[in-house]
């Protein structure tokens, strides 16, 4: 009788210490984690030394998915891999320049209207998809009732409407235009919080201490003290960019779009994955985006991080 | 002299400021007329769709494309509200979820103790960068191996694990005092105690924030209609969308319907983004980043 009341006391001890621990806070987040982010990655790496159709078992090949994606596929060498490049290489500098300044002028108006404006300049990044293909699609349409083609006859600036969304010379640099228009997000929102609670008193100082201009006080005091903000700005940018798919497909009205114009490595992936089902070349090829991302990351760290 | 570059976060209007006003209500017209644009459009007559030259404002406005977006999608079989339903109820638990989810393990990796928190918090910074369309694949294979293609769960599942989510929530509770939580252990209070009753009230800024990221990914997500199901009824709003816009031949013709559909997906963002801005702002001043 004794003995039992001890023993469910222990259990009891048992039960509660195991519902204090630590570990069951962070079990649901962490079981989600390794499942849907660790391990894709790791299947990712694995499938990619597979050929793999997803009848069959994966059949191990080596290194070949990647001799032959970096030596003998033309379309991912010459659009994919470029066009991702060009697409991040312009929008995410440009946007993030774009971002740090407008919420450097942002923090110098009052409240109300800044809030005002803010609204107006993020929401282009929460209309997502969908508003490119509705709006863009119009205003872009290569007929003479398209906006554009429209406009630009009135002003006698071209004679006959322009194929903005089948020509692949018009396509990337619309793409690279509406890239920049939605590009004020996250990393914009942080930068512009984080100027917003520098600490004034540092400004008085600087100013007995002897700075002179805006420029001055930019890079001596306002990028310092927002540091954080900056490279938390700079990661979300590089992944927005490099996000981009289904972009070129949707302007255009075509998979793959005219001469593979604004074709991009993501969009390469999901062809060879989802419609001709070579699961190991896919692989392949998101493996490369990764690393592609992670570089550009470690770059964004050193020139932003603390260390 | 004194007060000259003092100017960030002012209380009220000063010439100084007038060209800052030019620059960005400029910059605020160009970048708000495509909305401008939809919300037009959604409005717009058929003949008025269709006007050579075209205008941009609406001159008669009318509800038409609201009734035929319905009547169309009731004739194609699945009505349009299902598709509605589908993109609420989703969107809603995985909110939840995504809020309990990240608060908990946000709050032991930035004040409980354990082994390899450290291990953990480099990890899930790391995973900051990744990018989740990149592993479709290995995320489509495990979505069918865990039994769950073609159910609600492919949709919840996936956008449970947000690494944007716990890096917010720890900054944020990184910077409550560890007083606080010594003061009600001595009081006696478990470990769920803390968290329900001081940590949870105290971070509502970052909550707002990741509730509002969320929403932004979950309601505008279409990988999950895409690729992890494939039964017409179990597909989202914003896949219907998509359809309907590139399916519709005829960019003109179904512009008055895709501008509906669009505006459906649109105004519930801006809205809810216009409410809880402020929160949003507060908790984005904590974006610290440590490794």
């Amino acid at each position: 009788m004794k003995n039992r009341s001890i023993n469910r006391r222990k259990s009891k001890r048992k039960l509660s210490n195991i519902k204090e621990s630590p570990y069951i806070f962070i079990l649901p987040y962490g079981v989600l984690f390794v499942i849907l982010i660790v391990l894709p990655v790791l299947v990712a790496i694995g499938l990619s030394f597979t050929y793999f159709n997803t009848i069959e078992m994966p059949k191990f090949v080596g290194f070949k998915n990647y001799i032959d994606l970096l030596t003998g596929d033309s379309v991912f060498l010459q659009h994919g891999i470029s066009n991702t490049l060009m697409y991040s290489l312009i929008v995410g500098p440009i946007g993030y320049l774009l971002a740090f300044l407008l919420a450097w002028m942002l923090s110098q108006v009052p409240h109300r209207i800044r809030t005002i404006y803010t609204v107006i300049i993020y929401s282009p990044s929460i209309t997502g998809p969908i508003m490119m293909s509705v709006v863009w699609k119009v205003i872009f349409s290569g007929d003479q009732t398209g906006y554009l083609n429209y406009w630009l006859m009135k002003l006698q600036l071209i004679n006959e409407p322009i194929q903005w969304l089948q020509s692949p010379e018009h396509l990337m640099p619309i793409m690279i235009f509406i890239g920049l228009w939605g590009s004020m997000g996250v990393g914009f929102l942080a930068m512009l919080a984080g100027l917003l609670n520098i600490d004034k008193t540092l400004y008085e100082a600087a100013y007995i201490d002897g700075i002179r201009n805006r420029w001055q006080e930019v890079f001596y005091i306002t990028i310092p003290s927002m540091k954080p903000q900056m490279l938390f700005g700079a990661v979300m940018a590089i992944i927005g960019t490099f996000n981009a798919s289904g972009m070129a497909a949707t302007l255009s009205g075509g998979t793959p779009p005219p001469q593979y114009a604004g074709w991009m490595i993501v969009d390469h992936a999901n062809d060879y994955g989802f419609i001709r089902y070579e699961m190991g070349y896919a692989s392949a090829i998101t493996v490369v985006l990764l690393i592609i991302v992670v570089i550009f990351n470690k770059i964004s760290y050193k020139l932003f991080g603390d260390n | 002299m004194t007060n000259i570059g003092i100017k960030f976060n002012p209380k009220k209007f000063h010439r100084s400021q007038l060209k800052f006003h030019i620059f960005l209500t400029i910059l605020s017209i160009f970048m708000a007329l495509p909305i401008i644009f939809i919300f037009n459009n959604a409005f717009k007559p058929f003949t008025e769709l269709f006007a050579y030259p075209p205008r941009f404002f609406v001159r008669k406005p009318t509800l038409e494309n609201f009734k035929l977006l319905f009547n169309f999608s009731a004739e194609s079989g699945i009505p349009a509200s299902r598709y509605l339903f589908n993109s609420i109820m989703v969107t809603i638990i995985v909110i939840v979820l995504t809020l309990l989810i990240s608060s908990s393990a946000a709050f032991a990796l930035s004040k409980l103790e354990f082994k390899g928190k450290k291990t953990f918090n480099r990890i899930n910074t790391l995973a900051l960068m990744f990018v989740p369309v990149a592993v479709a694949i290995p995320r489509f294979l495990i979505i069918v191996n865990l039994g769950i293609f073609n159910t609600y769960l492919a949709h919840i599942i996936p956008l449970l694990a947000m690494p944007i989510g716990i890096f917010l929530l720890k900054q944020f509770i990184d910077q409550l005092p560890d007083e606080l939580i010594e003061a009600a252990k001595i009081d006696g209070a478990s470990k769920w105690r803390i968290y329900l009753t001081i940590i949870l009230p105290l971070i509502k800024p970052p909550l707002v924030t990741v509730a509002i990221l969320t929403f932004q990914t979950s309601w505008g997500n279409v990988e999950g209609s895409n690729i992890f199901v494939d039964r017409e009824a179990l597909r989202t709003l914003p896949f219907y969308m998509n359809t309907l816009v590139s399916g519709s031949g005829n960019i003109v013709a179904g512009a008055g319907m895709s501008a509906v559909a669009a505006l459906i997906m649109f105004v519930p963002n801006l809205v809810l983004f216009i409410i809880l801005q402020n929160k949003v702002m507060d908790s984005m001043a904590h974006t610290g980043i440590k490794n």
